[in-house]
């Protein structure tokens, strides 16, 4: 290794052409890397992180301007690189992978020639050489049978294989430099830990330099030595993993870390602690410190007159921090809020109950070509929500959960088995055949929140028009009830005339959730209501919602796959794997040993923003049955870690029962319990 | 977000504020379109013509059906007749002024009837899909299917040539392609979450595909409108060319190319002024189209 850096960014300063002229995103950025260094760069939603990752490549195209400060990478100097010199390294010196892994693979094209293709082009090594290279490559990311994916199209495999080949691609010429934007943010949680722990263990073997660009600060643990934590295109912290974990230095860092929830607290301890005010535009700055506005240690004056530079922390040479009140701040500890946490009604009768539920979708006819298979997307759940409770249902995608959500929600209908809500048996109704009192009982917060609303109607519309359906309001009556309702959100009533696009996503979720509250619902179904948002927002939205429920004694139907969201938030929680329940029962009892072999694998692959965080990860190996097939026996028997043998393929799995708490397995609980170790801290450890 | 204003404030609901709104949003749209250069072209184009119409009484130098005798011999644009007259002695200038106003009126009505049913038949087959889908589209492939002019030359051979007939075939014809894009876009429009919303308060289909879909789909509409009503000038002007367009002897584009190009040897500009002021206008609507596509990606 040599001195000098292998990559070394010095007063990069970045605009874009807006609208108004051009504006400065990344004012002055300065960070360095080192041969075989895995640095993360961490931030919310447009902080500018991904522009940096492009500018090093030069890939910022017409909008956006390197307008100053320079780049040097293995002693040249990039800022000033021509397309013909930028060639020679993009791909071969420095590598990029991306979110999506199905935009970086070429579709018509099979997955071997792809790979063949870098080597071949940029080394100029014989057809077969490449193939050779292809192959050990394919086998060092972990895909079995390396020789039959080489013929495979990218569609013909499953996202975390994708991602597995795309960054086959870009290590097989041996890049100096791997950038990785946000590789992981797609995938399933488990197949995400498995991902994680390839990168890290390729980096070893390889010895890349790692640009990890990631929002979650669990993934970025597990694989970095270095973090930057940017905010408003400035990077506000930098260090080793360990010092910004264990002593962040910078408000903008700690309130990222309390924002989180934790696999070891709940809603009864107290709520989640956002950052106040939400996230911030790049494209204006104040002329002091960009986080400001937000901060609770603000010094009006000293923070905010002048551009604060990044300091080393005393004590501390390779920690930095962005903050002239570094010094003075006390001491971070986990914090947790300081509010009373609200006090919910207590369990009585069923609400929601779920019986039997079986939905399965034939699919179309289809003359001359034979027909298809049809898909159990849900078959025989039984699961029930208290009045005034939680019930959360977890698992990764295709796993059914947000069925149970639309049947519920009257949007698709029950093949067989029942769903009553209070009582009436609503399994078979549409939504049209459901009469006014059973629609203003039960409303929906939707996932994604560009689409939640009407692009075209004000907030205000969309709130009194759900006023004037589910409560019979006159239109010239709603204006009041409007009002009211975005106060319930904290939004102003101002709101009301805007329009969605003129709103974050934290608060057009905060409409949506308003509107879905017009008719008083007694119960809410919420189809992953946090999971497109921000975590210092994320924070704000679930804190909202459990209010609401407090209030208001709504059952709350909980969809997601955050396992922390969950820990925090449910009563109830039901694992689900492909359309059947694998665990259920109280929270505290399924995140507590003996739990179901795939509740212990997904909670061991909750990354974890702590990088001591010891947990050992059970990583699933095999394949998911696809959406046709029908496993005879249990369903996850193909990846099980602690499959028995042919048991498990041929006989579904027993129900055992302990109480309230039910686990589908072949494996006796005692022997479960006997197997497991914790994997998440008893509650009453606290911090 | 943390200080709740006022309920006073809250004047949203007020007529006088939504009027001042609706005003300040127009205002912003046109503004809009300058920053497209086609675009201001394109409707600085269509708004010198919709001027030029509306003032032809006023300043067209001769009556459209007037005959000069006299400038018979010299059919050629002179001082007296600007663009020179054409075969029977009639002010080609004048002419063309009072024939941009049946144009004007027929091509952007017919699309507007076009976009009004074709619309609907798109929200239906893309929201209800199954045999409702099934019908409207194949009904759809059967209208295109035909040759437009032929067509046209059955229907108004059939029921006579008028400015109402006109637009009936226009709106007729135009219809399963406005249906076609709509469709399309509902197929992708009804699975957005706020159309669920809608179902889950109890909306009727028709408030559903009128209020939550078709708003939505109204971008590239417009866009696609605009191109119609050029092509519709196109056509205006080709029924008139094959005698099957406004009765004579009122002034039409098209019927000044058919009555003159028999002369297109001694006399092109008998043909040629009335060519160029359709290509014109075509021009101008297609500049708009592309204008607003423009900014409607850049959006």
């Amino acid at each position: 290794m040599t001195d000098a850096p292998l990559l070394a960014v010095r007063d990069l300063r970045v605009a874009y052409a807006t609208r108004g002229g051009e504006a400065v995103v990344i004012p002055s950025v300065n960070f360095q890397l080192n041969a075989g260094e895995a640095l993360g760069l961490v931030g919310e939603s447009g902080c500018g992180k991904s522009t940096i990752a492009l500018s090093i490549v030069r890939y910022l195209g017409r909008a956006g301007r390197l307008v100053g400060g320079s780049i040097r990478f293995e002693g040249r100097e990039l800022t000033s690189l021509d397309e013909t010199g930028l060639r020679a390294i993009r791909g071969r010196r420095i590598a990029m992978v991306y979110q999506d892994p199905m935009a970086s693979l070429n579709p018509v094209m099979a997955v071997g020639r792809q790979l063949m293709e870098a080597p071949m082009t940029h080394e100029g090594v014989s057809a077969s050489a490449a193939r050779a290279r292809a192959l050990a490559m394919l086998a060092e990311v972990k895909l079995a049978d390396p020789a039959a994916v080489m013929e495979r199209y990218p569609h013909q495999l499953s996202g975390g294989q994708q991602q597995r080949i795309v960054i086959a691609m870009a290590l097989i010429t041996g890049p100096a430099l791997l950038i990785m934007d946000e590789p992981t943010t797609g995938l399933d949680v488990t197949v995400e830990a498995a991902v994680l722990d390839l990168v890290r263990e390729l980096r070893s073997r390889h010895r890349s330099a790692i640009l990890f660009i990631s929002h979650n600060l669990g993934s970025v643990a597990r694989v970095c030595d270095r973090v930057a934590v940017m905010y408003r295109g400035e990077i506000v912290e930098d260090g080793p993993v360990r010092s910004i974990f264990s002593s962040p230095r910078h408000p903008y860092t700690r309130g990222l870390l309390d924002c989180l929830p934790t696999l070891g607290s709940d809603k009864h301890q107290a709520p989640l602690v956002p950052i106040a005010g939400q996230v911030e535009s790049s494209l204006t700055r104040p002329p002091g410190c960009g986080f400001a506005g937000r901060c609770a240690h603000v010094e009006i004056g000293r923070c905010t007159s002048y551009p604060i530079a990044a300091a080393p922390v005393r004590g501390e040479p390779e920690h930095h921090v962005a903050c002239v009140r570094a010094e003075e701040l006390p001491q971070w500890t986990r914090r947790r809020g300081s509010d009373v946490a609200h006090e919910f009604a207590a369990a009585t009768e069923a609400m929601v109950a779920v019986h039997h539920l079986t939905k399965i979708y034939e699919p179309r006819r289809r003359r001359f070509r034979g027909t298809r298979a049809p898909v159990r997307a849900v078959s025989d759940v039984d699961l029930t929500a208290a009045r005034g409770r939680t019930l959360a249902i977890v698992g990764e995608s295709g796993c059914g959960k947000s069925t149970i959500a639309k049947i519920l929600s009257g949007l698709e209908v029950a093949t067989a088995g029942g769903v009553t809500l209070d009582g009436v048996e609503v399994g078979a109704l549409a939504v049209d055949a459901r009469g006014p009192a059973l629609k203003r009982k039960l409303q929906m917060v939707f996932q994604n929140p560009d689409s939640t609303l009407n692009p075209s109607h004000t907030v205000g519309y969309a709130i009194g028009r759900a006023l004037r359906r589910l409560q019979g309001r006159a239109p010239g009556d709603v204006a009041g009830g409007v009002a009211r309702l975005l106060e319930i959100v904290k939004l102003s009533p101002a709101m009301a005339a805007r329009m969605p696009r003129h709103l974050s996503g934290g608060e057009k979720q905060r409409a949506a959730i308003a509107r879905a509250l017009a008719g008083d619902p007694a119960v809410i179904v919420a189809d992953e209501p946090v999971s497109a948002l921000d975590v210092s927002v994320q924070a704000a939205i679930v804190n909202l919602l459990t209010e609401i429920q407090a209030a208001r004694s709504a059952t709350l139907v909980f969809i997601s796959h955050d396992l922390a969201v969950v820990r925090y938030l449910a009563d109830t929680v039901a694992v689900m794997y492909l359309g059947t329940v694998a665990e259920v029962g109280p929270v505290e009892r399924v995140f507590a040993s003996p739990y179901h072999p795939y509740t212990e694998a997904l909670l061991s692959a909750v990354p974890v923003p702590d990088p001591d965080h010891a947990g050992a990860r059970i990583l699933l190996e095999g394949r998911v049955p696809g959406a046709g097939e029908i496993p005879r026996g249990c369903p996850f028997a193909t990846r099980c870690p602690r499959r028995v043998g042919p048991l498990c393929d041929e006989t579904p799995p027993p129900v055992q029962r302990f109480g309230d708490h039910r686990i589908a397995c072949h494996i006796p609980g005692g022997e479960l319990a006997r197997l497991q170790t914790a994997l998440v801290e008893p509650r009453s450890i606290g911090r | 977000m943390s200080t709740p204003i006022a309920a006073g404030t809250l004047s949203a609901s007020s007529p006088a504020a939504s009027r001042a709104r609706f005003v300040r949003r127009w205002r912003r749209r046109i503004a809009l379109l300058g920053e497209s250069t086609p675009a201001a072209i394109g409707i600085a184009i269509i708004l010198a013509w919709v001027v030029l119409a509306m003032l032809a009484p006023l300043i067209a130098p001769y009556a459209p059906n007037a005959n000069d005798v006299m400038a018979l011999a010299h059919a050629t644009p002179s001082w007296a007749h600007w663009l020179g007259t054409d075969h029977l002695g009639r002010d080609i200038l004048s002419r063309i002024l009072w024939g941009a106003r049946p144009v004007l009126v027929i091509a952007p009505l017919a699309v507007l009837g076009a976009a009004a049913l074709g619309s609907l038949l798109g929200l239906a087959a893309g929201y209800y899909g199954r045999w409702i889908d099934l019908v409207i589209t194949r009904a759809c492939d059967i209208v295109l299917s035909f040759p437009v002019i032929i067509l046209y030359m059955i229907i108004l051979a059939h029921f006579g040539s008028s400015a109402w007939n006109i637009i009936g075939v226009l709106t007729l014809t135009k219809a399963p392609i406005i249906a076609r894009i709509v469709r399309g876009m509902t197929l992708d429009l009804r699975e957005r979450e706020y159309v669920a919303a809608a179902k889950m308060r109890g909306e009727s289909p028709i408030y559903i595909m009128l209020v939550e879909i078709l708003p939505n789909a109204r971008g590239p509409l417009v866009v696609d409108m605009c191109l119609r009503t050029g092509y519709n000038v196109i056509i205006i002007g080709a029924l008139g060319f094959l005698g099957i367009g406004l009765p004579p002897p009122d002034p039409d584009w098209g019927g000044m190319v058919k009555d003159t190009y028999g002369m297109m040897m001694v006399w092109p500009h008998m043909a040629l002024f009335p060519c160029a002021a359709i290509s014109s206008l075509v021009v101008g609507f297609n500049l708009l189209a592309v204008g607003l596509r423009e900014l409607g990606l850049r959006d």
